[in-house]
């Protein structure tokens, strides 16, 4: 398999899957979306050329934006992206995320979208306090809000209308989940689960970005059937899944990611990470060229 | 283990072998952050700044 990889940085997970496929003797192809130029044909631009020999193209883009418009040009090209763009689309956006998981009957937090600061206020009401303002777009647990009070939200909601770009202005109020001081991380291949961890912290935040704790988690039948139906939600693909857990027992999924980070998960278990994303990687180049797509010999 | 130049205070930076041109390291000296551009010889330049939009 030739496996285009599309960066903008190579992190540890990047550098994992390098090594695993490397090992496996797969060829390689490090595509800085920085240096590409996306034309409207495949004869115009560098992307498509850069890519004209990749059996597929996995997105480890960092910045949403830039993935979300190169997987559209990927595809526009006719070469196979992972994850899909529609599957980019739907995850790099609170909104559009809540959305889907609402649509296929995923548990998902109560949210409320709102336009101006005066109706998010109302919103933030309605749910009381705490509850969460989270920006659209965004990740690591950066620019979200525990929302204490009236004069925190006004606080927070002017501050938002004032100084930030128009997605901000979107206004995501979400209820307050009193998880247990922990939320599950479930990195799924088209809805199978490789491995799960809890990110344990007495922040509010969990995520392993903001220094939350991983620890090996054992999934059960119903957190299984939520990451099948959440990655089908979104259109499936290399998924990182976020559940919480109820205080009167279930589960809510709060987001599903497209371009997961599986370092900290890698760490956390026993299961090979890299090494199953990698199964999944040859798979899917196998399935989108019709051949047999494997390990050279 | 190879050595590049830190652009920001020209302390010398140690590399592992396995390095990769799009990589992120800090130099220990002056704690900036450094993106690894070419690795034959090893290059260092400054790392792009977080933007809102990184993440998964």
């Amino acid at each position: 398999m030739k496996l285009g990889l599309l960066y903008s940085r190579i992190r540890k997970d990047e550098k994992l899957l390098l090594s695993e496929l490397r090992d496996r003797g797969h060829e390689v192809e490090k595509l800085d979306v920085r240096d590409l130029r996306f034309g409207l044909t495949a004869e115009s631009g560098t992307a498509a050329a850069a890519a004209a020999d990749c059996d597929l193209i996995l997105d480890r883009c960092l910045a949403t934006s830039r993935s979300l418009y190169a997987g559209k040009f990927f595809a526009h090209y006719g070469v196979p992206v992972v994850n899909s763009p529609e599957t980019a689309e739907v995850c790099a956006n609170k909104v559009k995320n809540s959305l889907a998981l609402d649509a296929a009957g995923v548990p998902t937090p109560a949210t409320e979208v709102a336009f101006t600061s005066d109706a998010a206020l109302e919103a933030v009401e309605s749910f009381g306090y705490p509850c969460v303002i989270k920006p659209v777009v965004g990740s690591w647990g950066r620019l979200m809000a525990k929302i204490d009070s009236r004069n925190a939200a006004e606080a927070i909601l002017e501050h938002k209308e004032t100084l930030g770009h128009y997605e901000h202005k979107v206004f995501y109020v979400q209820e307050f989940v009193d998880k247990p001081g922990r939320d599950i991380r479930v990195v799924a291949c088209d809805g199978e689960p490789v491995a799960a961890m809890t990110r344990s912290s007495e922040h509010w935040l969990t995520n392993a970005a903001t220094g939350g704790e991983p620890r090996p988690f054992e999934l059960d039948d119903e957190a299984e059937r939520l990451v099948r139906e959440a990655s089908a939600a979104v259109g499936g693909g290399l998924l990182g899944v976020d559940l919480m857990e109820m205080k009167d027992g279930g589960y809510t999924v709060h987001e599903v990611n497209h371009t997961v980070e599986f370092k900290a998960l890698d760490g956390a278990v026993d299961v090979d990470v890299p090494a199953a994303v990698v199964d999944w990687l040859e798979l899917t180049a196998e399935a989108a060229s019709g051949d047999g797509v494997t390990a050279p010999a | 283990m190879t050595e590049a130049e830190c652009v920001e205070c020209g302390a010398d930076v140690t590399l592992h072998d396995d390095i990769e041109v799009g990589e992120i390291l800090d130099c220990d000296t002056c704690g900036a952050e450094l993106e690894v551009v070419e690795v034959s010889p090893p290059v260092l330049a400054r790392a792009p700044e977080l933007e809102e939009d990184w993440g998964e």
